[in-house]
């Protein structure tokens, strides 16, 4: 995001006109123009990155001494954080855990994406108070979600709103299924919007005579809709696909303010690092944080290599429009 | 213009994360002051009080009556999160980077352990403080192997809360035991009116009040968690009993299946609404209960008792929080006067009938004044007189979590109340090995 604001100085260094012939010069310059971009970028995300590593490969010293005073200073410990985070107990529930972030990633995306796809036709096609329509649909993403949380924790309750509308006695926020029930459906109503309106961008980039053509060809709406409607929406689909994807894999406060910390139903990954740090293992928590950013990256370039290609191949076909947008998908899974 | 302001501002983060990583890395070789003896708290002038929300607005008053008769040595309130979590977590990144920015700490009771081995707070005379006029076992939660870190400023205790009218109505006396209390309920169960009532609740949801209800339950069937020296004891047959009391609770519906997601307020609501007969609950119930804006049901229909034991009366688990100094604050000598000033009689008396907190100063439970505000006083010092301290352990993080754990494990019925004492017991053993 700091590239595309952070214009290099100008003016100052303006090359003498001849030089725009010599390939040297042009090259140095451009390694000027950018060097101030790639120092932030260094700065703001190299550095973060390196000194995580660095802290995860350390330990904090543990017990107290004889005056009941804790020993000082940490060692280095090599990848013992990391061989611990898959030996014994902590193993159980590291993957207890990573299959929570999998599993709510799958069913929240799965979920976001045919609500959001059907949220966005709504916008689309909304003739009037489409203004309304649209600022009303995008209310709950606007909420925040440790807001979102607690307002759901209300619902979910063992005398709430959920239990009254089903007529059940089901006590949601304990462990088991439930739970995880009770997170995907705060989720998926607080981020499918997100989804919707980036599809509703892609939606009205779709020419009306691709439309009329289909019509005088006799295609139903259903027709229209799969072999149309769809194929032309995908480019922008895909991206709404990877942000949310990226997203699901980071969650956190949801399930923790609504369910509970140290639930093993609802425990995700960042749940893991955050309770290692809050208890000033700073080492493991590193290494914890680590684990998912490499989780992260892994899948993003997945997707960005089975998907992003498809992705950039259909840009090249479409409008100029269309080009600036498909841009951000594999830009994104850089970052 | 923007885009320069945006780099700079990234350029000025990226300092900020040089620098904070430094403070990070410096914390190994040096130790910071407050060992062993008390050093001399010195250096005056003005000093600022890191403290949760002052939800009453009695502290910024106090404040100011301080500061209007010292103006050399004046106070600021920095009001930190409302969670007590990130509380901790801000008072732990400040003493990490050895920062000056907060003198005093209002400290929850169960912090006291960890602040006081890692030398993030100073060691207090003793001599400086009337410490026998305040109760003895909320004195204790400031001290950590005998030594003196904290000040009492508020305290706190369970109640049995019960439903006057209906044990009225059934002729029978508040319980004293687990088993008058199991008797109580069924008598008052027999009439068809109220069998739907639920017989008792506290705060089982995980998280710390578990750990408040689980302590409870064992020290009153006679058990501890840590004993004298700080090792565990919880593979014993009291611990066992205390256990079984909530897990065969939750087994006989006598706790009903919803309380296991209760805490404070989710079970507050339950007691407004009429729908238990007994509930273990802080004192801040009580007024809030026997409101008469509607919002109770119960209004006027209950009372206080003390906690129920197995054999006797129950032992009940100190909450509250103390006043402590900074090691790395300078003005100490100024924070401790002032410390001194906010647990004198005439403070803590604003400050209960302000706030309804309970003081730590033990003739105000007695004051004929206050007693005709706060009825349940004499209660609650019988409470708190007889309460316990939560472990006081430098991982307490950790053993609150696995107190938790073992409690709501057994209690869900996943693990039998062996297994999770069992498990519970090497936990603890692994984490209070010193």
């Amino acid at each position: 995001m700091t590239t595309s604001t952070a214009p290099p100085p100008t003016a100052a260094g303006a090359p003498k006109p001849s030089s725009k012939s010599d390939p040297q010069k042009h090259g140095r310059l451009a390694v000027l123009l950018l060097t101030p971009t790639f120092l932030v970028l260094a700065l703001v995300i190299l550095y973060p990155l390196i000194a995580a590593v660095r802290e995860s490969l350390y330990r904090k010293q543990e017990g107290v001494d004889e005056a009941g005073f804790v020993v000082e200073g940490e060692n280095f410990v090599g990848i013992d954080n990391f061989t611990a985070m898959f030996t014994g107990e902590a193993a159980d529930r590291f993957w207890n855990a990573f299959f929570n972030t999998t599993f709510f990633t799958v069913t929240t995306l799965f979920l976001e994406i045919v609500i959001g796809v059907a949220m966005a036709l709504v916008m689309h096609h909304a003739l009037r108070g489409k203004g309304i329509v649209r600022a009303s649909i995008l209310v709950p993403w606007a909420i925040p979600t440790a807001v979102s949380a607690i307002m759901w924790q209300f619902i979910f309750q063992a005398d709430g709103v959920a239990n009254e509308v089903l007529n059940s006695q089901i006590l949601w926020t304990t462990e088991g299924f439930q739970a995880k029930v009770a997170v995907i459906i705060a989720d998926v109503w607080k981020t499918a919007p997100f989804v919707g309106l980036l599809v509703l961008a892609g939606l009205q980039i779709i020419s009306n005579d691709v439309y009329e053509a289909a019509r005088v060809d006799g295609a139903s709406a259903w027709k229209q809709f799969w072999r149309i409607t769809l194929p032309l929406v995908k480019p922008a689909l895909l991206v709404a696909i990877l942000f949310r994807g990226l997203d699901a894999l980071r969650m956190f406060d949801l399930p923790f303010v609504m369910i509970g910390p140290r639930k093993r139903s609802v425990e995700t990954l960042s749940m893991l690092a955050q309770e290692e740090a809050l208890n000033l293992r700073i080492g493991p928590a590193a290494a914890y944080a680590i684990v998912l950013f490499v989780y992260v990256a892994v899948v993003a370039y997945a997707f960005v290599k089975l998907l992003g290609a498809d992705v950039l191949g259909e840009a090249r076909t479409r409008d100029k429009e269309a080009k600036q947008k498909m841009k951000v998908g594999p830009g994104m899974a850089t970052v | 213009m923007v885009g320069k302001a945006r780099v700079r501002g990234a350029a000025l983060l990226a300092v900020a994360a040089v620098v904070l990583a430094g403070c990070g890395d410096s914390g190994s070789d040096d130790s910071g002051g407050g060992g062993g003896q008390a050093a001399a708290l010195e250096g005056r002038g003005p000093i600022k009080f890191a403290t949760g929300k002052d939800t009453s607005g009695n502290m910024q008053k106090l404040v100011d009556e301080w500061n209007g008769k010292h103006p050399d040595e004046k106070v600021e309130i920095t009001e930190l999160p409302e969670s007590a979590d990130d509380q901790r977590s801000q008072m732990i990144q400040n003493a990490q980077a050895k920062s000056k920015e907060f003198t005093i700490l209002n400290l929850d009771v169960v912090w006291t352990a960890e602040f006081a081995a890692n030398r993030w707070v100073v060691q207090l005379p003793e001599d400086q403080f009337d410490l026998d006029q305040f109760l003895e076992p909320a004195v204790n939660t400031g001290k950590y192997r005998d030594n003196l870190y904290a000040v009492p400023v508020y305290s706190d205790g369970g109640l049995l809360y019960y439903r006057k009218d209906l044990l009225d109505a059934a002729q029978v006396e508040p319980p004293k035991t687990w088993d008058e209390m199991a008797a109580a309920c069924q008598k008052i169960k027999a009439t068809p009116a109220n069998a739907n009532l639920g017989c008792y609740a506290g705060q089982f949801d995980k998280y710390e009040g578990l750990t408040v209800n689980f302590s409870e339950a064992v020290q009153s069937a006679g058990g501890n968690i840590l004993d004298e020296s700080g090792k565990p004891t919880v593979n014993t047959p009291e611990a066992k009993e205390g256990l079984n009391f909530l897990v065969d609770g939750v087994k006989s519906k006598a706790i009903p299946a919803a309380a296991i997601t209760y805490k404070e307020e989710e079970g507050r609501r339950a007691f407004q609404d009429g729908e238990l007969i007994f509930h273990r609950q802080w004192p801040y119930q009580y007024a809030k209960a026997n409101a008469t804006d509607g919002s109770s049901k119960v209004a006027g229909k209950f009372d206080v008792a003390p906690l129920p034991g197995k054999d006797g009366p129950g032992v009940s688990t100190l909450g509250g929080h103390n006043f402590a100094i900074s090691a790395f604050a300078e003005n100490k000598a100024t924070a401790l006067d002032f410390i001194k000033f906010f647990t004198s009689e005439e403070a803590e008396r604003s400050n209960l009938l302000a706030t309804s907190q309970a003081p730590t100063r033990a003739n105000l439970y007695d004051d004929p004044e206050l007693l005709e505000q706060f009825p349940y006083l004499t209660t609650l010092k019988e409470s708190i007189l007889n309460a316990v301290p939560r472990p006081q352990a430098v991982k307490y993080g950790d053993v609150t979590a696995a107190i938790q754990e073992a409690a709501y494990g057994a209690m869900n019925g996943d693990v039998s109340t062996d297994d999770a004492l069992k498990d519970l017991q090497s936990k603890l053993e692994s984490l209070t090995t010193q």
